[in-house]
This record gives structure tokens, sequence and C-alpha cells, in this order.
């Protein structure tokens, strides 16, 4: 099988860099910072493949560069190394196998509103909360070249019903609703162009524990229905043993460990896997 | 610096102020601008026809009234007029008003053209927040003054981040913006200023013009030159090309509309009206707001049906 997503030596420094940053830290090193030249590795080298339908965890603890690995995904941040291809926008494309760090902003931006969704732990980030919840999930639709204000509204009352937003809320702006809620309108707008994937960064983290657990529902019963390729981030074991399949672990910007979920998490084999799994509360 | 020496008489100007301001404008180039500020500006408008629709920068002069106050139309105008040259101005589509008025005594003392009211007879337009009723030819040109250039202004703060938008043609944000006017209040409330696509890629704004003047923009026979004096900006939409306002497949962007009203002064049923109210009785009347085309119809008591204008 053809993974549908491949990341190859995917690396981000913050600051100048020195030449020996990349042997001076690392999960080796305890640090992700270079003594010598100050600057911050937030991921090094990281390499995984993504396939279709498959639900893949990244796990650590802050500060660990699971965040950045999401956000340079998403083009939200530029990469300081690597490769990134995904299948379906290469067949969109019409040629195979680009890195797509090296496309325009413009191709880059219509792959990210064409092929991904993303949904980021602070609902600040992904909403506008000034417009409306419809406004919101239209705004994708819009991108996408939807000039249809009928349908689009139709499209976004499936969405919100979808992952249980009261419809009636349609046109109220985001920034009246509670939470869990605005978590279920970003999810909403993740899915409206039907993405091939789906990156969630830390989604339940800051909701309390019964909307944690309904908003965790509604991720699986979505999965179930859509099979969307879908990379959780979470420091929470929970989530990742819930969601998915397969984990990845990363500390100080490095992978150390990645293998099946329930095998990471019953038998873990990197000392610092041992310990996180033993520190769940 | 050395202080002028105080003259006798005790002013500064013998022979009289009239006489020293007289001599002075034969002290500046033909048409006030330097020849090199001309040069500037001449080529910034060949960009900008090149683009149609992309705003251009330049450098833009200090002039002899505000920034705000038509700067940006003034500065096309003397860049391009010359001896043979035949100007009106008008402002909302009157002739009469102090700063049309004013503009037009400007260039006549420092570029000695024929002026004119007639919108066939110019060559050059200069106008604010109107298009003329009576259809332009290819041998003319329209320049507009506009206060505010960029068009995503209305959702986006930023300069940086509204030249991104342009260069990545990302304008869902306008799109959004219509959208949830749609949803509030049923429909795009957007009166003057309303967002066009120019040759479908560059989104414009049109200076706040109605609506109703929308449609004269579209692949249209003449040169339509924009510039803002404040902000520094030309864009340009060239003859035959396509403007067309941002519209959704459902809700149609329209154009105002005058039902049952007809000009009180030409009778006029096809041209956009100005509500006047009568102080003196509280009345409400309508006049053309295209002080030139009324006159003509005026003086030729011409009936409605036979307008230039075309019926919309």
């Amino acid at each position: 099988m053809t993974p549908l997503l491949a990341v190859r030596g995917l690396t981000k420094r913050f600051g100048a860099g020195c030449g020996e940053c990349l042997d001076r830290t690392g999960a080796l090193r305890e640090t992700n910072r270079c003594p010598r030249c100050g600057a911050i590795l937030a991921c090094r080298e990281v390499s995984f493949d993504l396939y279709p339908g498959e639900v893949l965890g990244i796990v650590g603890e802050s500060g660990s560069g699971k965040s950045t690995v999401v956000r340079l995904l998403h083009f939200d941040l530029e990469p300081t190394a690597g490769e990134y291809r995904l299948a379906v926008a290469d067949a969109a494309a019409g040629g195979g196998g680009r890195n797509l760090f090296a496309l325009s902003p413009f191709q880059r931006r219509r792959i990210r509103n064409e092929h991904m969704g993303i949904v980021y732990q602070n609902p600040r980030l992904g909403l506008r909360l000034k417009v409306s919840a419809g406004g919101n999930i239209a705004e994708r639709l819009l991108m996408a070249g939807w000039r249809h204000v009928g349908r689009i509204r139709e499209r976004a009352s499936e969405l919100l019903r979808q992952t249980e937003v009261p419809l009636a809320r349609m046109d109220e702006p985001p920034r009246n609703f509670s939470g869990g809620m605005q978590q279920r309108v970003q999810i909403a707008k993740a899915l409206s162009t039907r993405p091939a994937v789906l990156l969630l960064d830390e989604v339940t983290t800051g909701l309390d524990v019964s909307v944690q657990a309904k908003v965790l529902d509604l991720l699986r019963s979505l999965q179930r229905e859509l099979g969307i390729a879908t990379l959780v981030v979470s420091h929470d074991l929970g989530v990742i043993r819930l969601l998915t399949s397969r984990t990845i672990v990363m500390r100080h910007g490095e992978i150390i460990e990645q293998g099946l979920s329930d095998q990471i998490l019953e038998d873990p084999q990197h000392p610092y896997t041992q310990l996180l799994v033993n520190s769940v509360l | 610096m050395t202080r002028p020496e105080p003259t006798p008489s005790g002013t500064a100007f013998p022979g009289g102020w009239r006489r020293a301001l007289e001599e002075g404008a034969s002290r500046y180039s033909y048409a006030f601008l330097d020849e090199s500020a001309k040069r500037e500006i001449r080529r910034r408008i060949l960009k900008a026809i090149a683009l149609p629709g992309c705003q251009v920068p330049f450098g833009s002069r200090e002039m002899p009234i505000a920034r705000g106050w038509g700067t940006g139309g003034l500065q096309l105008t003397l860049a391009l007029i010359g001896p043979e040259d035949v100007l009106k101005v008008i402002d909302q589509g009157c002739d009469d008003s102090v700063n049309a008025v004013n503009i037009k005594k400007f260039v006549g003392r420092v570029a000695g053209v024929r002026m004119t009211t007639d919108t066939r007879a110019a060559t050059l337009i200069q106008t604010r927040h109107r298009i003329p009723e009576e259809k332009l030819d290819s041998g003319q040109v329209l320049i507009f003054q506009v206060p505010i250039p960029e068009p995503l202004r209305l959702v986006e703060p930023s300069e940086r981040e509204t030249r991104r938008m342009h260069a990545e043609a990302d304008y869902s944000r306008m799109w959004l913006y219509l959208y949830e006017d749609i949803v509030r209040y049923g429909e795009i409330t957007v009166g003057a200023r309303y967002p066009v696509m120019v040759n479908g890629r560059y989104l414009m704004d049109p200076s706040p013009i109605p609506r109703w003047d929308l449609p004269r923009l579209h692949r249209a026979e003449n040169l339509f030159l924009f510039c803002a004096g404040r902000e520094k900006r030309i864009y340009a939409v060239p003859p035959h090309t396509d403007v067309e306002p941002l519209s959704f497949e459902d809700f149609a962007s329209r154009v105002e509309r005058f039902p049952g009203r007809s000009c009180s002064r030409c009778g006029a049923g096809d041209s956009f009206l100005d509500e006047v109210i009568d102080d003196a009785r509280g009345l409400r009347s309508w006049v053309c707001s295209d002080t030139a085309f009324c006159e003509k119809r005026r003086t030729r008591n011409a009936p409605p049906a036979e307008a230039p204008g075309g019926s919309r």
C-alpha cells in the first residue's frame, strides 16, 4: 500500500544555527536548544508515513515538537529542511511525487484548502470568532470556489448537524459558544471540503472531562463514517488510546519510538515512553 | 539661510500679489508637474494598464490642494493633459460643485486647455464618485479620484496581508463578508465602492461610484484610470476588459432602482437620480445626478424615450 502522506527528514530550526546544532541536540543530548548558538530545533529529521484511512498519533511532552510538525504539515510554518509528499495532491497537480515544500505559496494554499483540514487546540486559531458559525464553514467552501449561498448553507447545516451543533445557532458567532461547541464548529469547518487528511492538534486539551468525552465520541464516529486519514497530536495518552491505531513518541524534537498504539501503551521500550505511560494518573 | 530683504514699500510683492502669482505660475513647467514627475506617473499608468485592476504604487507629489481632495485624479490629469485636450471635471456628476470648479480653474491656469461640460466633447474627464450617463468612446479617458484604493481594507487592516492576498488571488475573506451580509440582512448591503473582479484576476475598488455605474466599466470602449493621491496608488481598467461585480449565483449584485421616479427637471426616468428636499415645504423631488446630461436633455427638450444613457 502506498502512503497517502509521506514526510522525510522534516527539520525546523528557530534561530540562525551554527552547523553543529544537529549534533548537539536531540533526545540523547536531553535538549532541543543548541548549547553553542542557542538555536531551538523544534523538530529534527522527523520521518513518517500516513496511510489512507489510518489514524496516527503523535504523543510527547510539551516542547517535544508535536505541534510544530502539524503546523509544518499545514504550511503554517516554513520548514528548515525536509520533504513532504501527498499522494492525492500529486494526482491533482498532474505530476507524481513532488515535494510540497518546494511549491509556491499559492499552490500550497490550494492544496491545503482542497486536501487538508485542521483542528487547533485553541479555536481562536481555527475560527473567526466574530463571523457566524455558518460563515466559518462557508469561508472554506468559498475558498474552494462555491458561489451559491443556498448550497453553501445546505452543506454548512449538514456539517453542523453531523458535529451536533444546534442548527438554530448557525448564524451566531462562535464567540458566544462554549469551548466544546467552538471545537465542534472547528471540526465541521475542517471537514467541509471533504479533505483527504485531517490534522488534530490537541483537540481536547482545555475542555472539561465530559465535554472531552463528547468530542472524542464525535471524532470516533466521524472517523468510522468518513474514514479520513487522521493525524492526532496529543499529550494525553487516553486520547491516543481511544483514537489511534499507530503511535509516534517524540521527545526533544525527535522520534524516539513508534509502533502500534496498543503495543506502545502496554509494552513501551524507550525509557521515556515507559515514564510517560507510568505517569498516567 | 538668508531672509528676503523687506522692500521699501513694506510688501514682498512689488507690482501686486496677483501679478506675482501669474509670474510664479509661469515659472512652473507646463501643467504644473515637473517633467520627471510626469514621466514617472506615465510609466506607472502603463504598468497599471498592463495589469488591469492591479494597484501600482507611485510617488504622489505635493499638490496645491489638500490630500483627499482629488490630488490623485489631478496628478493623472496633469500628467496626461496636452494643449489640444478638452477637459471636463465633475464631482458626483455635477460640473459646478466647488471642488470641480477649483480643479478646473487650476488646470486651466497651468495647462491652458479648453474646458467643457459636454461629456461627448471632452477628451479627458476627471470625476469624483460617478461615471457620466452618456457613453464614452475610445478617444476619451475617464480619471477617477479614489479615496481608498484597497478593496480588501474592509476585511483586513494590514497592508502587508492585503498585498499577499492580491498576490495569491486569495479573495475568500471578501466573499465571506458578502456571505455574512446576506445571512444577516437578506441581501448585499454594500452601496458605493462595490468590489469588482477585473479581468478575472484582481479584485478592485471602483472608487465610491454607485452600483448603477458598475455595468459601464464592463467591456467599455474607453480607458478608465484610477488614482489615490493620499494612498499613492494608480490602477486602470483598459478598454474591452471584463469587470464583474462580486455576486453569488443566487444573490446577484443589483443596481439601484428608482421605481416610479423621474427627474423633475428633464423628466429622465433612466438616469441615476439624487433626492432633493425642498426646505420650505419639505417636499421631495428627484433630479439627475449627472447635471450635464440633464441640461442637455432640457435644452433639447427631448422625450425620455430618446435617452442615450441606455435602458436599465
